[in-house]
This record gives structure tokens, sequence and C-alpha cells, in this order.
């Protein structure tokens, strides 16, 4: 594939946006208003939770680390929806930007997933007295770090690279069940974890002036991360394409 | 501050690292674009417009 090969079907739906042209004109116009919010929102809820909110009466400043683990957390699970939903795009409808798009996916979510890791860590050991605990929520986040290194070495596992896509791809909508295993493992078992603060349905279980640069660090990371992984498949579909022109020069000499 | 030890980090690593990822989407898009209109100069298409 060269990277500018049409659908091969009429362009309806979401299916449109398989032409790599009109991603990058797309993508192109939307990139300037995620990054520079992203900057915005995530410099003011980083600075707001930092030097504004209060501390903790139990923990202490400690419970700053939350503007910083929590989005992050949920950036683990999310981007693992987005690489779960492009993998099966690749997979049933053989969309050309699907297996880009999860291919480039995939290097954030784990990043995000050991940052989720590390602050939960710096968070754990002064409230629980530890680094580290085999707890349900904790091996269930470890799990999906070691599904996104999964998703990643079979990409490059293979010399054809269209079966390690294939693979990898497998892989990630196999590894979805993971996902309600982290959402609910503080409900069902008994964990050093604490139970969900915010929940879809419900008032959230925390003061106002620490829900709100909670909300802004979060959606500050969130559009951060759609703004990396916009910029990298853009420049993963310009390699391509230069490759594929490339390949045409060589040939025609 | 307490936990000084332990905030810091964990802010340092929230900045340091999606700052890292950014940095290198952005010269990595800066390089294909580059090398994308060596390659096709005369149409000008995708590349320069992305």
């Amino acid at each position: 594939m060269d990277g500018t090969a049409l659908p091969a079907r009429p362009p309806r739906g979401l299916h449109r946006f398989a032409n790599p042209g009109r991603f990058l004109r797309l993508a192109g116009r939307v990139q300037p208003w995620l990054t520079w919010p992203a900057l915005v929102l995530t410099g003011i809820g980083l600075a707001w939770g930092l030097f504004v909110s209060p501390a903790d009466w139990q923990q202490g400043d400690a419970v700053r680390i939350l503007y910083v683990h929590v989005p992050s957390a949920w950036l683990a699970s999310a981007g693992y929806v987005a690489l779960a939903a492009c993998s099966a795009a690749a997979l049933v409808w053989r969309h050309p930007l699907a297996d880009l798009a999860a291919a480039e996916i995939s290097p954030v979510g784990a990043a995000f997933t050991a940052l989720c890791l590390a602050t939960g860590s710096l968070w754990g050991e002064p409230t629980w007295g530890t680094w580290w605990v085999w707890d349900a929520r904790l091996t269930s986040v470890l799990v999906l770090f070691f599904l996104y290194a999964g998703h990643i070495a079979l990409l490059h596992a293979f010399d054809d690279p269209q079966r390690g896509s294939r693979m990898a791809a497998v892989l990630a909508l196999v590894g979805v069940v993971n996902l309600p295993i982290i959402k609910f493992s503080v409900d069902w078992w008994n964990t050093l974890h604490q139970p969900a603060t915010i929940t879809l349905t419900g008032a959230p279980s925390m003061a106002p002036s620490m829900a709100w640069p909670l909300l802004a660090a979060s959606l500050g990371y969130t559009l951060a991360f759609a703004a990396i992984v916009t910029a990298r498949t853009r420049a993963a579909v310009l390699e391509r394409r230069a490759r594929a022109l490339l390949a045409a020069r060589v040939e025609a000499a | 501050m307490n936990h000084a030890e332990f905030v810091l980090p964990a802010y340092a690593l929230g900045v340091l690292v999606p700052a890292w990822f950014a940095t290198a989407a952005a010269l990595r898009l800066r390089r294909a674009k580059r090398v994308l209109a060596a390659l096709e100069p005369a149409q000008g298409r995708g590349g320069r417009r992305a």
C-alpha cells in the first residue's frame, strides 16, 4: 500500500476517514486545537493542584500526586480502548489508517500506563507504607502495561509487517477483557486501592477545590494524548508515502 | 510542603513524559514533511498541507 490508496468502498460514515489524504487534511486542521488547549489546561491543572488546592487532612501534601496519577490512569485505559477500536477496524474493515494509528497509540499508551504505575508507587509509599503490593488494581494495571508492551513487540516480531499487525491487533482485542477487571477490581476484591471517587452517574465524593483542578488536568492530559497520537499518525502516513515514492523511483530507475 | 520527595518526582514525571513524547512526535512530523517535500516538490501535496 502506498499510503494514498482510496478506500475500497464508497465513503460513508467513518470509512471516509480511511483515506490518508483526507485524514492528513483533517488532522492538520485539528492538531492546533488539540495541542494548545492541552498545554494550557495541563499547566493550569498541575499548577492548581500543586500550589492552590488544599492538602488532605490525612495524607497531607501527598494527595497532590492525585492530579498526575488519576489522569494518567484514565488515559492508560482510554488509550487501550482506542487501541482496541483501531485494531478491530484494521481486522474487520482493513482500514489503511487503522493499523498505523494502532501502532502509534500503543507506545503512548504504554508510557501513560508506566506513568500511572510510577506515580501510584510514589503515592503508595507515604500513604500505604509500601511502594508496591500485589493487589488486584495494581496488578491488573501492570498487566495492561504488559499488553501494550506485547502489542509493540508483536508489531516488530514478524518479517511480514502485515502479519505482525494482525497478530498485534488480535492481542489488543483479547486484552480488552482486562479493562473491566481494572475498573471493578476495587469492588470485586479487598484491595489497598480506594474505590472510584468520581463516577459518570453520581456526584463526586471530592471537594470542588480538588475536583476542579483534577478535571482541568484530566482534560489537558487527554488532549495531550490525542495531540501526540495525531502527530505520530500524521508522521507515519507521510513516512509511508515517502517510502512508496522512493520505492517507485527505485523501480523506475 | 510535606512529602515533597514523593510529590515533586511525580510532577516531574507527569511533565517530562508527555513533553518528551510530544517533542519527539513534533520532530518526527517535521522530518517526515521535509523528506516528502524533497521527494515530491512539484506536486506539493499532502505533506505540505498536513
